[in-house]
């Protein structure tokens, strides 16, 4: 734990950032934005993962093992989602949301 | 003292975020992610999680902040400005994410959690020993399946980065 911050300031922190990922979500209309948001949206939900694993059950180990999954998750997300837009920009030399109509061919 | 460092890994994750959201430039947007992501991992180091901050800032900062600048740099021309939404469509975003926080922060507060004042240190060697145990409680099968799902999106990223060649003579073969 750390001394003198109770849990009610952690969520608090991690509830704006989430709310600043949806933000940029909606708002950017460039997919490399939108995969930044995503990062953000999904760091902040494995802060609160592990926080409440600090807190309320600080015995156990559930709460570390699965942020550790949905790192790895993310990462392979990011990877295909990279591999994807690079494909895009080669057929269709853009990476703007607005123009991305086709998804074959 | 951890506390006013807690609260400037605070200030710094949340000020870095809304910069990465609004800035207008690409390779600056996600130099500011990475300052988020650090500041992030300080607050594992913070409540005593080293692993997991260790991962953060390896996977995260090393692996996936890497791999979006090599993106940006592929897809974009450096001092290309983007597009940004109407501010309309830009404050009614805004409002709508406001009033989501507030429903947050309303819950959050009325909720009674059951907070254990603990001292407890977590070391490297008991997360290794729960994710390789195969008793009840274990993750030796998430453990496997999430080593299956890299290996499928590592072979799946070559597939579809490498596409098709541009010269004619594949066109009889496809």
């Amino acid at each position: 734990m750390i001394a003198g911050i109770s849990i009610f300031e952690i969520l608090t922190v991690t509830s704006i950032l989430f709310f600043i990922g949806i933000y940029g979500f909606i708002t950017r209309k460039n997919l490399i934005s939108v995969l930044i948001s995503i990062e953000l949206i999904l760091n902040a939900s494995v802060v609160n993962f592990v926080v409440i694993n600090k807190y309320l059950y600080p015995d156990m180990l559930q709460g570390v093992i699965f942020s550790i999954f949905i790192i790895a998750v993310a990462a392979a997300e990011t990877a295909l989602a990279v591999s994807i837009i690079i494909n895009l920009y080669r057929q269709i030399s853009s990476v703007e949301v607005k123009d991305t109509e086709i998804m074959k061919y | 003292m951890e506390k006013y460092i807690f609260y400037i890994l605070s200030v710094i994750i949340i000020v870095f975020a809304m910069a990465s959201v609004s800035s207008r430039k690409m390779l600056r947007s996600v130099i500011y992610l990475l300052f988020v992501l650090c500041g992030i991992a300080g607050i594992y180091f913070l409540i005593d999680y080293n692993f997991l901050a260790a991962i953060q800032l390896t996977v995260y900062a090393g692996g996936i902040i890497v791999l979006i600048i090599f993106s940006v740099l592929l897809v974009h021309h450096i001092e290309m400005e983007l597009e940004m939404a109407k501010p309309l469509r830009k404050s009614m975003t805004g409002l709508l994410c406001l009033s989501g926080l507030a429903v947050f922060l309303y819950t959050i507060y009325n909720n009674d959690f059951h907070v254990v004042e603990n001292s407890v240190t977590t070391s490297t060697a008991d997360v290794g020993a729960k994710l390789l145990s195969y008793e009840a409680g274990g993750f030796i099968l998430p453990f496997e399946v999430i080593s299956v799902l890299l290996l499928a999106a590592m072979i799946g990223a070559i597939v579809i980065a490498k596409g098709r060649k541009l010269t004619d003579k594949n066109d009889d073969v496809l």
